[in-house]
């Protein structure tokens, strides 16, 4: 047991030179964190609204808050990116695009979260 | 091999779960409430269009119509349970002593809980009313 410490070391994650396939799975446990600390502001939004007009009036402007904006902003970016690419996990799971198209895979999980991102955006100050 | 399988009972045997004591539930549970998420992500996303630029009275009762109460209580059920699954994950894989990992464990199911429960209690009220 003394010995432990000296026993060799395979590579690991600050090994490897970043890649983008590698950064993007890194980038998918991130946004799952920030979905899940989300969900206390989910929390927030639906107690405020259970709890009566003027709680849920007061929640409302703070997220019509340039800071409630951003922070709805990266939580909507978040989700999508989250969601393309659990997509393309089930991809994944059928043993498909595991061989150079990977790349493709995650460029086009990266492009269409912002795209998404931002037509949900543009669509939802156009029906309000 | 065969000896070690030879001093289980049949019983463990045919369970075929092995030392970590569970199966593949849990990959599996995370693959179906993904599967589950796209389109209760869609529902939710239409409900929050429709309370955009709505005074907070109408928004309010629009979140309390059944059917969109239905639909932000499947998206948040299904949501933390997705949620809890994929941190424990993240734990496991991050967190390597035994008593700072059991301990994360415990808190990362119980902030799914009350999180999942605080979601779905509020929206109860809003649709059940008063």
């Amino acid at each position: 047991m003394a010995d432990v410490k000296s026993r060799p070391l395979s590579p690991h994650l600050s090994i490897y030179k970043p890649t983008i396939t590698m950064t993007m799975s890194i980038v998918h446990r991130i946004t799952g964190i920030g979905l899940y600390a989300g969900t206390v502001l989910l929390a927030i939004w639906l107690i405020a609204a259970a709890s009566g007009a003027q709680a849920f009036a007061t929640v409302q402007s703070f997220i019509a808050s340039p800071l409630g904006r951003i922070i709805l902003l990266g939580y909507t970016w978040a989700i999508i990116h989250h969601a393309l690419g659990g997509i393309r996990h089930f991809i994944w799971d059928t043993g498909a695009g595991l061989g150079p198209e990977r790349m493709m895979l995650a460029r086009l999980t990266l492009i269409g979260s912002l795209v998404i991102t931002v037509g949900l955006w543009l669509f939802g100050y156009a029906v309000r | 091999m065969s000896t070690s399988s030879a001093m289980k009972t049949p019983l463990k045997q045919v369970r075929g779960l092995g030392s970590a004591r569970s199966g593949t539930e849990h990959f599996w549970r995370q693959r179906l409430t993904a599967l589950a998420n796209i389109p209760l992500t869609i529902g939710f996303l239409c409900v929050v269009y429709a309370t955009l630029g709505k005074d907070a009275e109408t928004a309010r009762a629009i979140l309390a119509r059944p059917f969109d109460a239905f639909i932000i209580a499947l998206f948040v059920i299904s949501g933390v349970i997705h949620m809890k699954i994929g941190m424990q994950v993240i734990i496991e894989d991050y967190i390597h002593g035994e008593g700072s990992k059991i301990i994360a464990l415990a808190l990362n199911t119980l902030f799914s809980i009350a999180a999942g429960a605080a979601c779905v209690f509020a929206v109860l009220k809003l649709t059940f009313g008063a």
